[in-house]
């Protein structure tokens, strides 16, 4: 223990793990201090899910060694885990559905306490730390926030040193966000450590005191966030330097594209959303940014834009014309184009390769000759073009598109849409889950193709993406939407109240 | 206990060896459910894989019969690979089959003894209607009500059996035929004939299409955006719908094909080498087209050759009745056998077992 450093809770060193040749951690040494918010930055397929879930026990280093306060640590399970003392918060929720809060939180625990003093227990550690939950609720009646909550809950009941916390704010309005903030740093003040998972920059500069950053499977350094501004750790994670987009300057505003209204639209399940009151128009050269949090009904406005879903409360005008009885492949013809939030089973097909994904969207019929034969040359001509000018990490056209990282399948969508020169554009999170500078570029080409006479609807729960690139936003809650505005006039504090208010 | 992981890469050369490897296992096992059954395995197993192709006592015999026996299961599984690559499952071809052959035999018939080129070529088209029409049923119901296709196609199997005796001694019975069941005998009837096209060998016209149908298929599936519609909706309904396809046409469409060529293959079948409408006419070549069709991996190339190897075990199997008294029912088992294997066989070729509580 020569190179100890003072306070060390947490200490790894030199951690390897390969999968087939890929070397997903090289290397990796990192300290976490008690009481310390040490963030994790880096890029989707960096290695920092690999590096927690060898911390948590799901996966063996195959070289390397841990210390958890000064011992030697190397958890075979989860469990392992956290009866040494670690806890972790999953990005996506591993809550049982049918079951309340309550039995969510205790199921697993051993049980040594009772019902009621374990009741007890769960009511004093939500309120000490600002987790409001109804704890009766069933898991699949409560909100992406208030199931984050849960999952809190359950780790801290375990009375953690060390809570993982992995890209925790992806679900949350910027009010959940604040107050999530503000648990983790009474948890740290406290005396517990927190391993923070993400590449959101803004936020770790505001709540992290120390940032490792990952590029590749590596460490590239240690940085203190506070110092540094968010674009500098960007770059850093990056590896490159990073460009932001600039909106579009809308030179022939008047000419409308499409208006959209919809009085009331029932969901066609019942954990849908119903949509109510919407009205909205974009003209040409111009972003129409759709904020909200997700399951506000941003599936549903993208279904009815679409045409997989119609319905006679609906009326959609695109340049004079009534759509709104269209199917998606008309729409297509006349010179819409979409890419909605699913990638894989919606957007593209897992199963099929790059050729046939082309297919999947092919407005006037380019892919076709005679009698509805393919022809194979356009495809493959087009595929290829595709990968060439988004960068789309690939094999080639016949790799299949699950073999695609999501930031590159995501490029590929993209990139087919917007290769058709649309007149129109609706995409829904176009850069969900994909990295900084894959982001920036399907920014810039959405810009781009604004910035040539098409119209933009851009629906994403990233606010800085719709801040950065639109020119006017409105915002999705409960199934309604609110007026549009321009964007140079909005507030910050304006769009919480608008976001917050209604979902929270 | 085991638990199944998916496998991240699927291995081409192991889901091409599942076809063979299974007919492997089926030997074996079915070699020892003939010793069992007190028949030599190595004499039984060599007459049915062996023989029919290089007896010289049976091989002029039973190589035509291949193709012959070939034809409708290949007709039969080309339709239905359609409707299995999109997710449409009919298993009532059998049905489907029968009622080909009773409406066409039946248009033929209903000209006895009129002689006129048209009535063949009429006959066949009315074969096919009636398996189509047949077929339509289940793809209404499920369209329309979302009626399960897979029960809806199987019961209709057995509705179509009693119509099939209902015509053999009922409307369809020979009036020259002495009161047996059955109607009168379509090689007798020189226009509704489906006579053989090599002189000797009985390979009609039937056999001719399956081939044709092959290719058909290949280039429907592989080179026509039908067939890119049919894989996109059984690989993903939703980026179907987003694709603009409309579900319920494509299930129309699967049906309509599956139904039509079990109908061909039902007219082909009764006209040629069936010749009569009768209660036993049907031999179950459509639920074995089922194991066919899965056996060529649902591709039209596959589909053919599955369809001769399971030709030819019908073909020796027979061999296997007069030669060494093996009964009937055992070459079904075989039969059955063959999908067995091959199933578990794709398990563990997309699957990895693992024991759980190990590493």
């Amino acid at each position: 223990m020569n190179n100890k450093i003072e306070n060390t809770l947490f200490q790894c060193r030199a951690i390897n793990k390969e999968f087939g040749n890929v070397r997903a951690n090289n290397d990796i040494s990192i300290n976490v201090r008690t009481s310390q918010i040490h963030a994790l930055l880096g890029e989707n397929g960096a290695g920092k899910s690999t590096l927690v879930k060898i911390i948590y026990g799901l996966l063996q280093p195959d070289t390397g060694s841990m210390t958890f306060s000064d011992k030697e640590y190397s958890p075979k399970s989860p469990k392992d885990a956290r009866a040494l003392g670690v806890g972790m918060v999953f990005q996506h929720f591993s809550l049982f559905e049918p079951l309340t809060a309550f039995e969510n939180i205790v199921v697993g625990l051993d049980k040594e306490l009772g019902e009621k003093e374990l009741h007890a227990s769960v009511i004093t550690l939500s309120e000490s730390y600002g987790l409001e939950v109804n704890l009766s609720s069933f898991i699949g009646d409560l909100s992406a926030g208030e199931r984050q909550r849960v999952e809190i809950i359950r780790a801290l009941i375990q009375k953690p040193k060390l809570l993982i916390m992995d890209e925790p704010t992806s679900v949350l309005t910027p009010f959940e966000c604040e107050s999530l903030f503000k648990t983790l740093k009474k948890l740290a003040s406290e005396g517990t450590s927190i391993l923070y998972i993400s590449h959101k920059l803004k936020e770790i500069a505001d709540l992290c005191d120390t940032a490792s950053v990952l590029r590749k499977g590596a460490i590239v350094g240690e940085y203190d966030p506070k110092k540094m501004t968010p674009r500098e750790l960007g770059e850093i994670m990056v590896g490159q330097s990073l460009f932001e987009p600039k909106r579009p300057v809308a030179t022939n505003k008047s000419n409308k594209v499409l208006s959209v209204k919809i009085n009331e639209v029932k969901p066609d399940t019942q954990f849908g959303v119903t949509l109510k009151n919407i009205d909205l128009a974009v003209n040409q050269s111009e972003i129409l940014g759709i904020g909200g949090v997700a399951g506000n009904g941003q599936e549903e406005l993208m279904q009815i834009l679409t045409g997989e879903k119609k319905d006679r409360n609906v009326s959609i005008k695109y340049m004079d014309n009534d759509i709104e009885m269209l199917n998606p492949r008309e729409r297509r013809e006349i010179g819409l184009a979409f890419a909605p939030e699913e990638r894989l089973g919606h957007a593209a097909v897992g199963n099929l390769n790059l050729l046939d994904n082309s297919l999947i969207t092919d407005p006037k019929k380019r892919f076709q000759k005679k009698m509805g034969f393919i022809d194979f040359g356009e495809l493959n001509a087009y595929t290829n073009e595709i990968i060439e000018k988004f960068n789309v990490k690939t094999t080639g056209v016949s790799a299949l598109a699950s073999s695609l990282s999501g930031g590159n399948l995501q490029k590929f969508v993209v990139g087919r849409e917007i290769g058709q020169k649309p007149s129109l554009f609706i995409v829904n999170q176009p850069t969900w889950g994909v990295d900084a500078l894959s982001a920036a570029n399907i920014r810039q080409a959405i810009v781009d193709i604004a910035n040539t006479g098409a119209a933009i609807i851009l629906i994403s729960q990233d606010l800085d993406e719709i801040l950065e690139i639109s020119n006017k936003v409105a915002f999705l809650t409960n199934g309604n939407l609110s007026i549009p505005t321009n964007t140079m006039d909005i507030k910050t504090d304006e769009i919480g109240a608008i976001m917050g208010g209604i979902s929270d | 206990m085991f638990k199944l992981i998916p496998r991240e890469n699927v291995s081409p050369v192991l889901s091409l060896l599942g076809p063979l490897f299974s007919v492997g296992l089926t030997m074996i096992v079915g070699g020892i459910l003939f010793y069992f059954l007190g028949v030599d395995p190595f004499a039984a197993i060599k007459m049915i894989f062996w023989d029919p192709l290089m007896s010289e006592t049976f091989s002029t015999y039973s190589i035509p019969q291949i193709f012959i026996k070939g034809a409708p299961l290949i007709l039969i599984a080309l339709g239905l690979s359609v409707g299995f690559k999109a997710n449409v499952w009919n298993i009532g071809a059998e049905g489907q089959y029968i009622m080909g052959a009773i409406f066409g035999a039946s248009f033929a018939l209903s000209f006895y003894p009129l002689e006129s080129i048209v009535i063949f070529p009429a006959m066949i088209l009315i074969g096919v209607i009636g398996g189509f029409l047949w077929s339509m049923i289940p793809a209404f119901l499920k369209v329309k009500f979302q009626v399960n296709e897979i029960l809806v196609s199987l019961m209709l199997v057995y509705v179509a059996e009693q119509i099939l005796a209902l015509a053999s001694l009922g409307f369809l019975r020979n009036p020259d035929g002495a009161g047996f069941p059955g109607s009168r005998n379509l090689n007798q009837y020189t226009s509704a004939s489906n006579a053989e096209i090599i002189a000797g060998t009985g390979i009609h016209l039937g056999v001719l299409l399956s081939l044709l149908m092959v290719i058909f298929f290949y280039v429907l599936l592989f080179r026509h955006s039908l067939g890119f519609k049919i894989k996109l909706l059984g690989n993903s309904p939703k980026a179907s719908g987003f694709s603009g396809d409309n579900p319920n046409k494509l299930i129309f469409l699967c049906l309509t094909l599956s139904g039509s060529l079990a109908g061909l293959a039902g007219i082909m079948e009764v006209a040629g080498p069936a010749g009569q409408i009768n209660i036993d006419f049907n031999v179950g070549y459509g639920f074995t087209a089922i194991i066919v069709a899965f056996l060529g991996r649902l591709n039209p190339i596959g589909i053919f050759f599955a369809g001769i190897v399971m030709a030819l075990t019908y073909v020796g199997g027979e061999l296997t009745q007069f030669m060494l008294n093996l009964p009937a029912a055992a070459i079904q088992v075989f039969q059955g056998m063959l999908l067995f294997f091959l199933l578990s066989f794709d398990l563990f070729v997309h699957y990895k077992i693992k024991l759980k509580g190990n590493k």
